[in-house]
């Protein structure tokens, strides 16, 4: 019934879907997933979703400062990096808190590894170069011991996607990689065969877990209205449902000072590439 | 101790070889169709493998040139993926990609070919595929097979623009091909059991068959040496091949020796006769000398007279005795009488004539053929003298309600005589004594009649058969005409 209601107004206001873009800071390759969440997004906001999908963080910042989105979830790194452009909408809660870890992974034969800094001469996996899990809070630990990337694995690779890394160092494609903590917990909650072939080896210390943000000229109605919604979910069995899948309790507002140790890092690890020799 | 195998039984022998050779032609037919279904199976792998490299190699040049490990990987390991979670025996069992250098870019395997390491230390295969890869050919994938490998291997050049970038190399293991191999394998082996199921009885029966002829001949040869064996014995192979004309000149053999065997126990008993012959003669002229001079002194005692009975019974006592001794050596000393005519057809009638008498009075049937015409050159006498005695023999020995039978006749160089009875027949341990003096068991007969016949036909160069078996005996006397009238 609800889904012929939604159908009724997005025919009517097909102009105006609203777009969401969608990152892999989650696991956003769960089509069943998508499909009911975008359901119930439409039937609480009376008018058609839109999800866009890209292969990379950087697609989604681009098309969220250029109008082209209207709200897409997104990591804390590119939320600091544009934060002129956007604005915060909700930050997810997982496990209560609005607040996740990066976590070093290794595979599960390797028994020794307990930081970064052990892996010198190894190849690495970063998920996307956008997402601060999965690279800014590496490339933050290697400066602070003066390394890059570069001169100190043998090679690195982006995956593109948190859960791949999880798949390369569990090929041992890779000796290393950097993750997102919820995707990793979430993974073993649904894909223990996957996990159990890496080793958690070091846990970041807490950061803003990816916030979903707006586009800064999206208007006041819109923009309250996605807000009602989100917050609403964890207080109706439908919304509460959808988190269950997506491993989340709910969504809260949210405040800048959530990311700030984010800013901080990304400043210091542009200051140490700019220090690097060329 | 075992036989040898070259002594075996023929019966044996050729059965073996016939298996042998079944064994040998099925052994050697499965083995071509299993490598023939190898092959079949190598070249389906090359051709689906060498498409696969193309298009793998192609798909992989965006993520060498971005230098995007990660989609290296999804591509190089999208084949094990489309086949399902059971490696299909055409499965690759490794993907690797080589960098320009030759060091791995990426594999599907990266505990055993890491990032950046020189394959060459995991897999010495690799040296070959390096050869390969340094000698691509119109940049097109190569089937590398390295020697003592287990594993085939096809490299595929990542070109760009002309450019090699690397190269795709796809591992796949020959062990993958074996479950399809046995499987084959076990299915030929089951035709060729069938096959030789059937051939193998076949073959041991015409084997038998064609050593059974062979076989009776060595039996039958074995013989040759303490007997030779009737003619119903020996069972030789009647055709036309070697087979059969081996059987008939071993028949004929057989047939020779028979006759000279037959011809040699003649000579023996004609010499012994011919001794024996002149052995009596001379006894007989010994005898004769002295007889006649004591006959005549009892005849001139006799005509000068003595009235003593005595000596008159007693003389003629001996008398009667010296005469009896005369006649039997005058028996015994067959002489020929040249005087005597020739012969016609009359007298041979009436020896006839003489015989009939005697033939009514034991009730038995003569049959009686006379073909002579003419008067022949040959000693009538003699001749009678011999008819006589055979027939009367003849007569004697059918007995009672018998048959006795009696053929003369002529050809321009002999006379014949035949002379048959159907009474008991002579046995063969009586044949070789037949002609000798005082050989007869018969009552009543002196055993002189047919060695005085024998004689008689020696005198004129004569000869006699004698055939005898149950029901029927009969003599046959050749006697050479004088062609030139004395």
């Amino acid at each position: 019934m609800l889904s012929m209601a939604a159908l009724a107004l997005r025919a009517n206001a097909q102009d105006a879907a609203v777009r969401f873009g969608l990152t892999p800071v989650f696991l956003d390759d769960h089509a069943g997933l998508l499909k009911a969440w975008r359901a119930y997004l439409e039937s609480r906001l009376g008018r058609p979703v839109q999800f866009v999908q890209r292969g990379t963080y950087r697609e989604i910042s681009d098309m969220l400062r250029r109008d082209k989105l209207d709200f897409a979830w997104i990591c804390g790194y590119p939320f600091v990096r544009w934060r002129r452009w956007l604005r915060l909408l909700a930050v997810p809660l997982y496990r209560g808190q609005p607040l996740y870890r990066a976590y070093l992974i290794v595979p599960a034969t390797d028994t020794t590894t307990r930081s970064i800094l052990d892996l010198r001469g190894k190849v690495f996996a970063f998920s996307d170069p956008d997402s601060n899990s999965g690279y800014l809070y590496a490339n933050y630990r290697l400066a602070q011991a003066d390394e890059r990337p570069a001169g100190f694995f043998s090679k690195s690779f982006f995956t593109w996607a948190h859960r791949k890394v999880v798949e390369a160092v569990a090929a041992v494609l890779a000796q290393g990689g950097s993750v997102d903590g919820y995707v990793w917990d979430t993974l073993e909650k649904f894909s223990p065969e996957l996990t159990s072939r890496t080793r958690v080896a070091d846990r970041s210390p807490e950061f803003g877990f990816p916030p979903l943000v707006a586009r800064a000229s999206v208007t006041h109605a819109e923009f309250d209205a996605m807000s009602r919604v989100l917050l609403g979910m964890a207080s109706d069995g439908e919304g509460q449902d959808l988190l269950n899948r997506l491993n989340l309790d709910g969504f809260t507002p949210g405040s800048d000072g959530l990311f700030e140790d984010i800013d901080r890092m990304m400043r210091a690890v542009d200051r140490s590439d700019a220090a690097a020799p060329a | 101790m075992l036989p040898r195998l070259r002594d075996l039984s023929l019966r044996y022998k050729i059965p073996l070889r016939g298996s042998l050779l079944v064994l040998v032609t099925a052994a050697a037919v499965t083995l071509s169709l299993m490598f023939r279904e190898y092959d079949q199976l190598r070249d389906d792998l090359i051709a689906s493998s060498a498409s696969m490299g193309r298009v793998l190699a192609k798909t992989l040049v965006t993520p060498l040139v971005h230098d995007d490990v990660w989609r290296a990987f999804e591509i190089i390991n999208s084949p094990f993926h489309a086949s399902g979670h059971e490696l299909a025996p055409q499965t690759a069992e490794i993907v690797t990609v080589l960098d320009s250098r030759g060091m791995v870019y990426v594999s599907t395997q990266p505990t055993q070919y890491p990032i950046l390491a020189d394959p060459m230390r995991t897999n010495r295969d690799f040296s070959e595929l390096q050869h390969a890869i340094d000698h691509y050919r119109e940049f097109e994938p190569t089937v590398v097979e390295p020697l003592r490998s287990d594993k085939l291997y096809v490299v595929a050049p990542i070109v760009s623009d002309g450019v090699q970038l690397g190269s795709l190399v796809i591992g796949y293991s020959k062990s993958a091909f074996a479950p399809r191999f046995y499987a084959i394998a076990k299915r030929a082996g089951v035709v060729t059991l069938f096959v030789i199921a059937v051939l193998l009885p076949a073959s041991w029966y015409w084997g038998q068959r064609f050593a059974r002829p062979l076989m009776n001949l060595a039996r039958s040869m074995e013989q040759v040496s303490t007997r030779i064996p009737a003619e119903a014995e020996v069972r030789v192979e009647e055709s036309r091949d070697e087979m059969g004309q081996v059987g008939a000149a071993y028949k004929a053999m057989l047939q020779e020796l028979r006759e000279k065997e037959l011809l040699k126990r003649e000579i023996v008993v004609s010499e012994r006769l011919a001794a024996v012959g002149r052995l009596s003669a001379g006894i007989a002229h010994e005898i004769n000398n002295p007889l006649g001079g004591m006959l005549n002194a009892i005849n001139t005692f006799k005509h000068h007279g003595s009235d003593d009975p005595v000596t008159v019974k007693t003389l003629s006592l001996l008398e009667r005795g010296l005469l009896q001794i005369r006649d039997t050596v005058a028996a015994l000393l067959v002489e020929a009488r040249i005087e005597s005519h020739p012969l016609t057809r009359q007298d041979i009638e009436d020896t006839r004539t003489l015989v009939l008498a005697d033939a009514n009075g034991k009730s038995v049937r003569f049959e009686w053929e006379n073909d002579v015409v003419g008067a022949l050159q040959i000693p009538s006498t003699l001749v009678r003298q011999i008819l006589i005695n055979l027939m009367l023999n003849a007569v004697d020995a059918a007995g009672a309600n018998g048959v006795a039978s009696g053929h003369v006749y002529h050809d321009s160089r002999d006379l014949h005589i035949v002379v048959a009875n159907n009474g008991t027949h002579i046995p063969p341990e009586r044949m070789e004594y037949l002609f000798e003096p005082f050989s007869s068991h018969r009552a009543g007969g002196h055993g002189l009649g047919l060695w005085v016949t024998y004689q008689v036909i020696r005198q004129l160069s004569g000869d006699v058969a004698v055939a005898s078996e149950p029901d029927h005996t009969s003599f046959h006397v050749t006697l050479p005409l004088e062609t030139q009238p004395a």
